[in-house]
């Protein structure tokens, strides 16, 4: 039996034994929440090679505003089939949420089995609206300032402060999207030339188009094991050797917008330069943030970056920063890598931050 | 109360309530599995479906049998008569309401299906309603067939003997 | 395996109809203030923060914990916020307990709350959906006919649901947090009242409350440092659980959900319960509307299926005289910041086992259950607490 990297918090060693996501597309117009979620999760089950039976605790991550309707998880559950009754829980947060708190579950040593996922489809609504009232109700949210214009100040701030440039912006967005012609599964897959990306408009100065995340429909999932069963379903769990999260105030003024302390003492916390790093997956949805996470998670700048394509390439909220956790683990799963990074965020502006150091042996 | 009282010169007072009017649009998606009982609704017809594992019959859909979580695969043409389950009589007015108090809503099991649904009950006196009666839909003119539930105007009774409790014991 | 967890401090809010003198924010501090007192900590002895409420559409605000982030000191630290529906006051608190028992932790601020009179929750909760069948009866509309349903299996007398709805009242008088004050409550008054979904009066329905929770959840370590710094004795965590099912399903018992059953059986099981009604001092459980104390005694096993009329009949869940008083606090039915509701049941569980309940003490009371649940009645959370450090 292969040894168990240690862990940096916890009693029991958990791992990542399969990850699974929907095709993340700009609108699933014909199957619904549930309908778009079932697949997704017949297909984890599948790769980890048990069943719904095997579970002992279910917990996952969305939100109503994306639905138009309250209780909105409440149907997802119908996806599962949680009969005979089974110890579930919600976060109305990103699914990456949704894992640590099953990560802290299984800490308990009654079970050793859960299940996480994440879903949304934001093609429903008006995004820049919804978002706006996730803002301070009294000062912010009247305003109705958009997620667009929010993320421009932080780019402004990341120029002013000498840390990116616009051209660097493009060259993520440019570099993300070409990676992700190599991910079936993401949905803006291109190949841009940096010339063609700086002609480009300006969105809402100083982001371009290509500087967005695409609006996306999609869910995905991910199966923890906690112990040495991990060992029985797969050949090589990814390990979840540091994980913690960190939120920064509400009050956009009162920070550094270029500069992220949460992602920073979530890193320190979870490890991350304890070793060396295969791989990152970090949660950026839009390209003058992804440079202002890879300082605060002190990545040395050559690290392979997004891989996947990250939320430049599909944005598929709420399960987004899961997903990035699914990918990074799913690279430990192949054998193409030893140790890897990922982030996931919530928030607006880079508010809250998670970071999960992973390992295979 | 709080610890603090808080002191204002304006006249009119500390402000103690912000009201922000907000508008949301949505799309929704009915779903593959909808959509067949949406399209039953269109013809007049409740469409029944039925899971592949358990067998059982659901009535509307909302994509999955919700023991198995798995989709429902076989269309099960229903009848338009059913069973009361249980019911209660609405008399309280709240948001959106569109029908008259005090209103009878009941719990309806098509024959044929496995679970009930909800239901409006006219054509009987609040005082008359009561379990195991039995009942049968009504529908809007086929002019005004539409692809939702809307298509049913209502269910009333049909005036035959009552369903045996145990039949009906373990729905409500 | 797993570390001990201690309730250290709890504290709440005034709940009343409107309190329009806080902002949200404030409204969570005034609660989190008084439980970091009750426990002698100041805001930095705080590792996390775990926030619950009900559906964000009741407010408005999406995910509002961002925004309560610096209110609530959690700047720096890791903030969490659970939605489970009504139960969510309740899983909220059973969350930041594992954060304590799974070792991350040594101290989790825990908060729950509602503040209704700056939301609409009757249009949240019935806010028209396509292709969904409209929502006739209303939020109560949903239970009335369960309730009737209750009522022809088990034969219990009609007034069964009133003398609950008097008996809680009535012990809201002795808890200065309540919302519903009515010190001339009685079974004529309720029935007089307005029939809103036959068979529920008004006066057996729950209010809507302003409303916060808040409690310290600590260690051993920092349970003893509490009492040491404090002089109040902590409430230990003997057993928690959370279960969920399908809100529709063929052959669903929505009277006595087996989400429930299996949720109490594993807290039992924990905290070394066989027998309920004896083992247990007092409870504090959901009960929104009058008939579901019957339909949770027998769905908790304090009386057998079809049975549980008989305890309330009997006044044995009464404060007055009753050998397992339920709500001592007053309940759902006197206050109910939804959100907060189900932590206000483990709070006030809690405040029984560590003697600090006051005038709605129960005497000696050593071991508690706290209980929440929500949505169509398929989700559940549980604890039983005691005075005494388990093994």
């Amino acid at each position: 039996m292969s040894q168990i990297p240690a862990a940096k918090q916890g009693h029991r060693p958990v791992a990542v034994v399969a990850f699974a996501l929907s095709h993340v597309v700009r609108a699933e117009t014909n199957a619904n929440e549930v309908e778009m979620l079932m697949p997704v999760v017949h297909e984890v089950f599948a790769k980890a090679g048990i069943t719904k039976d095997d579970v002992g605790f279910i917990c996952s991550g969305s939100t109503d505003y994306l639905i138009g309707g309250p209780f909105s998880f409440v149907t997802a559950l119908d996806a599962i089939g949680v009969w005979p009754p089974k110890s579930e829980s919600h976060v109305e947060m990103d699914g990456a949420w949704a894992l640590y708190e099953a990560f802290v579950r299984l800490q308990e040593g009654d079970i050793d089995i859960a299940l996480v996922y994440g879903f949304g489809k934001s093609s429903l609504g008006d995004l820049d609206k919804i978002f706006a009232l996730q803002l301070d109700p009294y000062t912010m949210a009247p305003l109705n300032p958009d997620l667009v214009s929010l993320a421009a100040l932080q780019a402004r701030a990341v120029i002013d402060q000498g840390i990116a440039s616009e051209e660097d912006f493009a060259a993520v967005a440019a570099r993300s999207r070409k990676s992700a012609l190599s991910n079936e599964f993401a949905q803006v897959r291109r190949d841009d030339s940096l010339e063609d990306l700086m002609a480009e408009p300006y969105a809402v100065s100083p982001l371009r188009r290509h500087c967005l995340p695409p609006i996306s429909d999609g869910a995905s999932a991910i199966i923890l094991v906690a112990g040495d069963r991990a060992f029985d379903l797969v050949e090589r769990p990814a390990w979840i050797t540091g994980i913690d999260h960190r939120i920064e105030t509400h009050a956009i003024g009162a920070r550094n917008l270029a500069v992220s302390t949460s992602t920073a003492k979530a890193a320190e916390m979870a490890g991350v330069g304890e070793g060396p790093v295969d791989l990152a997956e970090v949660h950026a949805p839009f390209a003058s943030q992804e440079v202002i996470l890879t300082t605060a998670l002190g990545l040395p700048s050559d690290t392979v970056i997004n891989p996947s394509g990250g939320a430049l390439a599909a944005n598929a909220l709420m399960s987004g920063g899961l997903t990035r956790i699914g990918e990074a683990a799913q690279a430990i799963l192949d054998g193409r890598a030893k140790r890897v990074v990922a982030h996931a965020t919530s928030g607006p502006v880079l508010q809250q931050n998670l970071v999960c150091v992973l390992e295979g042996a | 109360m709080s610890d603090q009282t808080y002191v204002t010169k304006d006249p009119r007072g500390p402000v103690t309530q912000l009201a922000t009017p907000i508008r949301l649009d949505y799309l929704f998606t009915a779903g593959l599995s909808l959509s067949r009982n949406l399209r039953g609704y269109q013809r007049a017809e409740f469409v029944g479906q039925k899971c592949p594992t358990c067998g059982k019959v659901y009535v509307p859909s909302r994509g999955s049998c919700p023991v198995d979580g798995v989709a429902l695969t076989e269309e099960v043409p229903l009848k338009n008569t059913g069973t009361v389950t249980t019911y209660c009589v609405v008399n309280v007015p709240f948001a959106g309401q569109s029908i008259k108090i005090p209103y009878i809503c009941a719990q309806i099991l098509l024959d044929g299906a496995n679970l009930s649904f909800m239901g409006l009950i006219q054509e009987c006196d609040v005082e008359d309603i009561h379990m195991g009666m039995r009942v049968e839909a009504v529908w809007v003119d086929e002019a005004d067939l539409v692809p939702s539930l809307a298509s049913v105007k209502y269910f009333r009774p049909t005036g035959e003997p009552d369903a045996d409790y145990e039949t009906y014991r373990e729905y409500l | 395996m797993a570390e001990r967890v201690a309730v250290i401090g709890v504290g709440q809010t005034y709940h009343r109809s409107k309190r329009d003198d806080v902002s949200i924010a404030g409204l969570v501090r005034e609660a989190a203030v008084r439980a970091l007192e009750d426990a002698g900590c100041t805001w930095d002895d705080i590792d996390a923060v775990v926030i619950g409420k009900a559906p964000d559409m009741f407010e408005g605000i999406m995910m509002p914990e961002l925004y309560l982030a610096a209110a609530l000191g959690a700047v720096g630290k890791p903030m969490f916020r659970v939605h489970t529906a009504g139960s969510v006051g309740g899983s909220t608190a059973v969350v930041a307990a594992h954060l304590v028992a799974g070792g991350i932790h040594q101290r989790v601020l825990t908060v729950a709350f509602e503040k209704q009179s700056d939301s609409d929750a009757m249009w949240a909760l019935s806010v028209p959906q396509p292709f969904s069948a409209p929502l006739l009866a209303g939020a109560g509309g949903y239970f009335a006919p369960i309730i009737r349903a209750y009522m022809r299996r088990s034969g219990a007398p009609l007034d069964t649901g009133m003398r609950v709805a008097v008996k809680d009242r009535l012990h809201a008088l002795k808890n200065p947090y309540a919302h519903l004050k009515m010190p001339d409550i009685s079974m004529e008054k309720v029935e007089e009242s307005v029939m809103l979904w036959d068979p529920l009066h008004y006066l057996e329905s729950c209010p809507s409350s302003d409303g916060a929770a808040a409690m310290v959840l600590g260690s051993e370590k920092a349970a003893a440092q509490a009492e040491a710094s404090t002089g109040r004795r902590p409430a230990w965590v003997h057993g928690m659980a959370m279960r969920s099912e399908p809100t529709m399903f063929a052959g669903r018992n929505q009277v006595n959900p087996q989400a429930g059953r299996d949720c109490a059986r594993d807290v039992y099981a924990q905290a070394g319960i066989t027998n309920p009604r004896e083992q247990l001092d007092c409870a504090e459980v959901y009960v929104p509307f009058s008939w579901y104390e019957p339909m949770w005694l027998e769905n908790l096993g304090f009386a057998p299926e079809g049975e549980g009329w008989k305890l309330t009949q009997s006044g044995a869940t009464s404060l007055d005289g009753g050998d397992i008083p339920w709500n001592c606090s007053g309940g759902v039915l006197s206050s109910n910041p939804i959100g907060a509701s189900g932590m206000l049941r483990f709070l006030e569980a809690a405040l029984q086992v560590r003697g600090l309940a006051g005038e709605h003490q129960v005497d000696g009371a050593r071991k508690a259950l706290g209980h929440a649940y929500g949505g169509g009645a398929q989700f559940f959370a549980m604890w039983v607490v005691g005075a005494d450090r388990p093994e």
